[in-house]
């Protein structure tokens, strides 16, 4: 925290010519992404307190969805600039999860990595970060980490910062925008120390932060929609493979993977019991209305 | 950590397990029944099995885990280095665990502060509240609340006094903070608990709202340590205090972060309205209102009470109010005096965020909605006439009065 506030003003992004001098591999951002149940509705049957699954497809967590949006968005303003910018999205799941990374890159992105194996299989979110940092470190060097603040399946929001602290990288979470900070040059250096700017709600704050690269930015899903495939993009897609990769491949310690890996079991699920302490009131609604306006007013006094 | 064992000798392929699993986690074939790569080892299957062929795996030998032990809380301030409400009821949480395991509770707060500065008076409360020892560590460099520098600094604190157990609050800073420092000491963490508990040994049973809310999940970290839970804000109750309850305040330093450090360039209050997380009176609607065209009237009723109006998930979803107005484990938990409930079925994850609630009122068509499992008092109608009626009842009797 020693180095000087970055303040972009609107001064520094006119009065420039602006020279870009972009030397080696392209800016490299990797969108993290999970696949999620279609629904997250799942109901139960009343009598035997079991949950009635429908079957329901995968899709793409809608907050990684919105990740990868604002990804494809810096990847055009960036290119705009003369930086040339891969797009990456990275996933750890079945085989079939192939399908919706496709789908991906049908929307833009250029290159896309599936982690699946058998030893990933039951992965809390310790070993899921260990696994997708291995999965960042096959994709080569990383400018910049994008993924959703949650998924609506797990709804932990840890991935983001677990991945962060592993690569000892900063961190801004539930990113409503990013964009990168305005400079005079486009070289590596200076955009890697000016970094981002970003907008979130913090602690009841609406705040613009700026992160320096790399670093993790988690995304809210209110960020931005999703953009329809293109033409070219479809067919993009069906030329492109997803490469997938197991734990050996990525030369994975075991011992952190899946099962094995995860601090965290679950050692019971349960249905939660009723209490049947619920008075029900009868009559018209006039006189549910007034039995309840009663009710209110002797809570007053509890 | 225990994956899912059949026993194919007492497997008969009935299904049953397949039928409760919500992960695709087994499948039957040829009337045996397999675990697949989906798998999440959350036993539901155990309990369904007839034949009991399903077992957990034993967990592996653990390592040494004698030399953690105590209580930890990881108190957070606001921008005057004053304890939040949530690390109050933290402690009042703590206290309860630790007394039950005969153990020590300690309290770390991680602020900002101008360099030299050892004021200790705005921590006796967290001594009144429960706390044995009260370690601050102050630097300059924490005054931007910056999850990496906290991480790093709750980290080494973690691995120097080896608390068996550390609680966070679920806050935007506590859910960067607690994830960064599970990935540090590659430990467990769970977030959103609900309830904790200890079992027979002394480890601590994290429960929260898991499958969609649809279920509670209890998990636990038996095998490393610390076993490290969020819980948000108003779940649990501020304790009382205990005047006069002796304590100590050390102060600690910390190492610099070697993670490069964000910046604030600009802040302002997200919202002018007033938060529903304090509001006194609520009326929160859900699917059963059916229309956007029903909002006016519960906003009417709301304001005649003295409260706001909230709303669930669903609501959210269809557009009809703002996520600053969902209540919930995805939304603001809220503890007011009176909940009014109108149409809303009551899923967990709903249920998660009303549990500081005092008296919950709800009005719902379908009788076996599980709102009526935590309400007082109810009424099976429907939502829409009760609430213009009561905004009439309570109109006349204003006007009265007047």
């Amino acid at each position: 925290m020693s180095c000087e506030p970055v303040r972009p003003s609107k001064e520094d992004s006119v009065s420039f010519d602006k020279q870009t001098t972009w030397e080696g591999a392209p800016f490299s951002v990797t969108v993290l992404m999970k696949a999620v149940p279609a629904s997250t509705e799942v109901a139960m049957d009343p009598v035997t307190h079991t949950i009635v699954r429908d079957g329901g497809a995968a899709v793409l967590n809608p907050y990684d969805t919105a990740a990868l949006e604002l990804a494809l968005e810096l990847k055009a303003q960036l290119e705009g600039e003369g930086v040339p910018v891969v797009v990456s999205v990275l996933s750890m799941g079945i085989s079939a999860t192939a399908d919706l990374l496709r789908d991906a890159v049908a929307r833009g992105a250029n290159r896309a990595l599936l982690l699946s194996d058998r030893a990933f299989a039951g992965s809390d979110t310790l070993a899921t970060s260990y696994a997708l940092e291995l999965g960042l470190r096959e994709l080569g060097d990383q400018d910049l980490v994008l993924c959703g603040k949650m998924a609506v399946d797990g709804d932990t929001a840890q991935i983001g910062p677990e991945v962060a602290a592993g690569r000892r990288w900063p961190c801004v979470t539930g990113a409503l925008s990013v964009e990168p900070a305005p400079l005079p040059q486009m070289t590596r250096a200076a955009l890697a120390e000016a970094g981002l700017v970003a907008s979130q709600v913090f602690e009841g704050e609406k705040r613009r932060v700026g992160v320096p690269l790399p670093c993790v930015v988690t995304v809210d899903k209110d960020a931005a929609a999703l953009r329809m495939p293109s033409v070219t993009g479809v067919l993009e897609a069906q030329k492109s493979q997803v490469e997938v990769r197991g734990a050996a491949q990525l030369g994975a310690d075991l011992a952190q993977c899946g099962l094995e890996g995860s601090p965290t079991q679950v050692v019971r699920c349960c249905v939660p019991e009723t209490s049947g302490a619920c008075r029900l009131l009868a009559g018209s609604p006039a006189q549910i209305a007034e039995q309840l306006s009663a009710i209110v007013d002797q809570s007053e006094g509890a | 950590m225990a994956a899912i064992r059949i026993d194919q000798d007492l497997c008969i392929g009935c299904g049953l397990c397949v039928r409760v699993c919500a992960n695709d986690g087994v499948k039957v074939e040829s009337r045996r029944a397999s675990i697949t790569e989906n798998c999440i080892a959350c036993g539901l299957c155990i309990d369904a099995c007839p034949k009991g062929a399903l077992s957990r795996e034993a967990s592996h030998a653990s390592a040494d885990l004698s030399a953690w032990s105590g209580m930890m809380v990881v108190a957070q301030t606001d921008k005057s280095a004053t304890p939040l409400p949530v690390a109050y009821e933290l402690v009042g949480a703590a206290r309860d665990l630790a007394h039950e395991r005969g153990c020590s509770l300690r309290v770390l707060v991680v602020s900002g502060s101008q360099p030299g500065c050892q004021c200790t008076g705005g921590y006796a409360p967290l001594i009144d509240a429960g706390a044995d020892e009260v370690l601050v560590v102050k630097d300059p460099a924490f005054a931007i609340p910056d999850g990496a520098a906290i991480g790093q600094a709750v980290a080494q604190v973690i691995e120097q006094l080896k608390p068996e157990a550390v609680l966070f609050g679920a806050t935007d800073l506590g859910r960067e903070v607690a994830p960064r420092v599970a990935r540090e000491l590659s430990c467990g963490l769970t977030a959103d608990c609900t309830q904790l508990a200890l079992d027979q040994e002394g480890l601590l049973l994290q429960t929260r709202p898991a499958f969609g809310g649809n279920l509670l999940a209890t998990i636990a970290s038996p095998a490393t340590r610390p076993q490290m839970a969020t819980v948000r804000p108003g779940v649990f109750s501020r304790p009382e205090p205990q005047k006069g309850r002796c304590g100590t305040i050390y102060h600690l330093t910390a190492a610099p972060s070697s993670v490069p450090g964000i910046q604030v360039l600009s802040e302002e209050p997200a919202s002018s309205g007033a938060s529903i997380a304090d509001a006194e009176v609520l009326v929160v609607v859900g699917r059963g209102i059916r229309d956007k065209k029903a909002l006016p009237t519960m906003e009417r009723l709301a304001a005649l009470l003295g409260g706001q109006v909230a709303c669930t998930r669903p609501v959210v979803e269809a557009g009809w109010m703002g996520h600053e107005s969902q209540v919930g484990q995805t939304g603001v938990s809220v503890a007011p005096r009176v909940l009014v409930s109108m149409g809303v079925s009551g899923a967990i994850q709903h249920l998660a965020g009303i549990s500081g609630a005092k008296t919950v009122i709800a009005v719902n068509e379908d009788p076996d909605a599980p709102i009526f499992s935590v309400a007082q008092a109810g009424a099976v109608a429907d939502c829409r006439q009760v609430a213009d009626e009561w905004v009439k009842f309570l109109e006349e009797a204003a006007a009265h009065s007047a």
